[in-house]
């Protein structure tokens, strides 16, 4: 470094901090300031380039960061300060980890003088976040943090993506060193040492996967998170029209594919549409893309597709044949991969035909006891809701500039089967952790990334009160963000559960909520109540139109219950329909 | 079935810790772990022995390969590796014990049998240090317990593999393979699966060094 420091400018570990993200090309950065990271916010004045949203919990901080990254595929950085700031990053933390999603966090820390003292808002965050985090660091030289800094992106966004805390103590933010930016490049990534050599035409694997599929008559792909994060939905696309495969989505693969594509089935698992379901457990060949068979997606392992060779398109080893034996694995980049094995495949679309009828056959059959054929009987039902956001767009011509941030819990579910995903990442949600309280920050991140887009929050009446402070964030952000509370009265999810296996004993699922229409007028936000259909295009056109932020209390049906659904322990293709004796069916024809 | 691995991991504060950790995400049992240098600079050969079902090795190593810290890693094959542990054990010996004066003697004798040495004498008590296979460290306990003796301190440093033959990991890449190359190639090759001949093996002191697995 000693030669360096002559042309290289002596900056302080902080103004190093703030010049190394900006050089990552980070313009956001969702955070809350404390003592022990005051060093780096006196300094953030310094970096016109970087926009700092004021958060109002570190927990809406994390999640913005993420539904920045999911919404843009770059990076989402967040901060916070030692010891409570820092602990509440995590639940966001991990929720990015089991969804890979890249995200950098700095968390200050007491300075390294203290450190193991057990110092004012000292806590062990590199330790606690050990197991949520893809890695970690604690930097305590100036000197250190734009190498580590450049290595935590290179790792948060190099094969399976995931989140990188860096924690950086007060005496390294004070400190000076020399800055330059080009030698703090980190060497290049590491692959993941099993994934050998670069798969080609020759590769055993990828010739035994050309068998596989010229061999099959009944093929599926399943299509996972993995082909946004590698940019491969064009890849996708081509292979399956050249091949005549359908294609099922996980949660988080939703959007790949146009759900209005001929090909595209929708969504699979516990409370995938039927078809898509039985059309998995009737194959005879599954094309794992990007997806890694988690247990709301294959219901009882020992019956899942039991005529099904698989081939698993992978880009992390550790995945492999960890819930599903596979048969073949190709390990690598999805879209890499797909473009070795793409010519070896005959066009042989016309051959499956007779599959894709079979599948069309019994979507007539299934679908019939669909709640959209409801009639409007006066009930406003949250599946009418969203299939009328989703309307709403399409009438306006937006619905691929359209971006759906969900909560978790039934209406979450809803969303996935109603509104019809037709672009990559027009859908934000918190699949393997299932964070409630995700949605309202997350959006907020989404907005960010995409400016030009129609932001829409749909959130329960239960997880939007977790993170409701951030409608404030909203405000003094002047974000033009949509809201729909789609309010029950319930934690739904949970009511359906203990209606299903409880004996209807609601234990501490009903829920008093404020009015929310005047929770967020108080924050100056404009709102409006809905609770007949014949209202909700009207409003979701104002809200979308009114170029300000607008919360939509829709006070929905108690107990409606998300269907199909596949209890736990049941196989794919055991699903509970919506009751014969549903009392919500009673207007309808066929009840 | 036991898995014993052997992994080169950067020599880094809290690099124990990302590894025991995901052993304990993993839900995995540590059977032992021993951590020291290795032949080359900055970083650390651990031998990481754990109890889990055969198919899960590949996971495993798959799973030590995520984490940043780790450099390289191997599942041994018992049968291809030396595995060793080293043994101290304090034993009661002085005019009191059992045997009496006879006591020290004796134990001179059942040491020499196991190719224990004594390390260390007292007025009541001798120490012993033994490297071998664990089985045979139980052999030398069960001895001194069933003639006897009581064992006042055990401390044992839990299992050192080495792969037997040429195939270090230096000597892989000295043959040209980068780490990723590498590992994809000794998972392959047959070269790097085959059994070393004959002359490659260094002479064994203990035969019986795999018997405690087969038991298993
Ligand atoms: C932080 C957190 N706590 C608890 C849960 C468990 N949980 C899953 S869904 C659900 C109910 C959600 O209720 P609500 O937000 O009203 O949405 P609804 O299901 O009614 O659409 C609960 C409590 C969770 N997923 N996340």
């Amino acid at each position: 470094m000693s030669d360096t420091t002559n042309t290289h400018p002596q900056l302080t570990g902080a103004e190093i901090l703030w010049a190394t993200l900006a050089g990552e090309g980070t313009t956001t950065v969702f955070g809350y300031p404390g003592g022990a990271i005051l060093p780096i916010y006196d300094a953030l004045r310094k970096f016109p380039t970087i926009h700092h949203v004021l958060v109002r919990h570190e927990q809406g901080a994390s999640h913005m960061a993420d539904g920045y990254a999911r919404a843009s595929g770059r990076v989402g950085v967040c901060m916070a300060t030692s010891g409570p700031g820092a602990t509440n990053l995590v639940t966001g933390i991990a929720t990015a980890m089991l969804d890979s999603i890249p995200m950098v966090a700095i968390t200050g820390q007491v300075s390294s003088k203290v450190l193991g003292s057990d110092a004012f808002q000292e806590v062990d965050i590199t330790g606690i976040t050990l197991p949520v985090t893809k890695h970690n660091f604690l930097v305590t030289r100036a000197e250190d943090i734009a190498a580590t800094v450049r290595l935590a992106f290179q790792i948060a966004t190099s094969g399976r993506p995931g989140p990188v805390l860096i924690d950086i103590t007060k005496d390294a933010q004070q400190a000076s060193a020399a800055f330059d930016f080009e030698a703090a490049a980190p060497p290049k990534a590491r692959p993941h040492p099993m994934l050998g050599t670069a798969l080609t035409a020759h590769s055993p694997a990828i010739r035994e996967a050309v068998a596989m599929i010229s061999a099959s008559a009944r093929p599926v792909i399943l299509a996972g998170h993995g082909i946004m994060q590698s940019g491969a939905e064009a890849e996708v696309l081509a292979f399956a029209e050249r091949l005549g495969i359908p294609i099922a989505s996980t949660l988080l693969g939703l959007g790949a594919i146009p759900a209005g594509h001929p090909l595209s089935l929708g969504m699979m698992g516990m409370h995938g549409e039927s078809w898509v379901n039985h059309a998995i457990q009737e194959a005879d060949l599954l094309l794992a893309f990007g997806m890694r068979f988690d247990d709301r997606v294959t219901g009882n392992l020992a019956h899942y597709a039991p005529h099904a060779k698989k081939i698993h398109i992978e880009i992390d080893p550790s995945e492999i044949s960890k819930n599903v034996r596979v048969d073949v694995a190709l390990v690598g980049d999805l879209k890499a991969v797909l473009q070795t094995l793409l010519p070896w495949t005959g066009a042989d679309a016309q051959a499956r035909r007779p599959w894709l009828d079979d599948i069309e056959t019994s979507k007539g059959t299934v679908a019939v006891r669909d709640i959209q054929n409801l009639p409007d009987n006066g009930h406003l039902y949250a599946a009418h809701v969203i299939n009328d956001i989703w309307r709403e767009a399409v009438a306006a011509g937006r619905e691929k500039e359209t971006v759906i941030v969900t909560d978790v819990g039934q209406h979450q579910m809803w969303e996935a089967q109603y509104f019809k995903h037709e672009a990559p990442r027009s859908l934000v949600t918190s699949g393997g952790l299932g964070t409630m309280g995700f949605a309202l920050p997350a959006a907020i991140g989404a907005k960010f990334a995409c400016p030009g887009k129609d932001v829409w929050v749909i959130a329960g009446d239960g997880g939007f009160q977790m993170t409701a402070a951030e409608l404030s964030t909203i405000v003094q952000e002047g974000l033009a963000i949509n809201i729909a509370v789609i309010n029950n009265g319930f934690l739904g999810m949970v009511r359906q559960w203990q209606e299903a296996f409880y004996d209807k004993n609601y234990s501490a699922s009903p829920i008093l909520s404020p009015d929310f229409v005047m929770l967020a007028q108080a924050h100056g936000i404009a709102g409006a109540h809905v609770s007949q259909r014949e209202y909700v295009t009207e409003t979701v056109t104002k809200a979308r139109t009114s170029g300000a932020a607008f919360l939509i209390n829709f006070q929905v049906e108690k107990e409606d219950g998300v269907y199909p659904m596949i209890a736990p322990g049941a196989a794919l293709h055991e699903m509970v329909r919506r009751p014969h004796q549903d009392p919500l069916l009673e207007t309808a024809e066929d009840a | 079935m036991l898995h014993t691995f052997v992994a080169l991991v950067q020599d880094k504060p809290g690099v124990l810790a990302r590894v025991a950790s995901l052993f304990r995400r993993l839900n995995l049992n540590i059977v032992s772990l021993t951590v020291g240098e290795s032949e080359r600079a900055y970083i650390s050969r651990m031998t990481i022995v754990c109890e889990a079902p055969e198919h899960a090795a590949h996971r495993i190593k798959a799973s030590l390969y995520k984490l940043e810290t780790t450099v390289d890693v191997d599942e041994v094959n018992r049968a291809e590796a030396v595995v060793r542990e080293l043994c101290l054990l304090k034993v009661a010996a002085g005019p009191s014990m059992p045997h009496g004066a006879q006591s020290r003697s004796q134990i001179f004798e059942l040491a020499n049998v196991f190719r224990a040495r004594v390390v260390d004498l007292a007025p009541e008590s001798i120490m012993l240090e033994m490297t071998g296979s664990a089985s045979k460290i139980e052999g030398l306990v069960q001895v001194l317990t069933e003639s006897g003796y009581q064992i006042l301190e055990t401390s044992r440093t839990g299992r050192m593999a080495m792969r037997r033959g040429h195939h270090t990991s230096r000597v892989v890449k000295a043959l040209g393979f980068n780490a990723g190359a590498g590992a994809a190639q000794r998972m392959r090759g047959p070269d790097f699966e085959e059994k070393p001949s004959s002359d490659e093996i260094l002479p064994n002191e203990f035969d019986d060094v795999h018997e405690e697995e087969r038991e298993l």
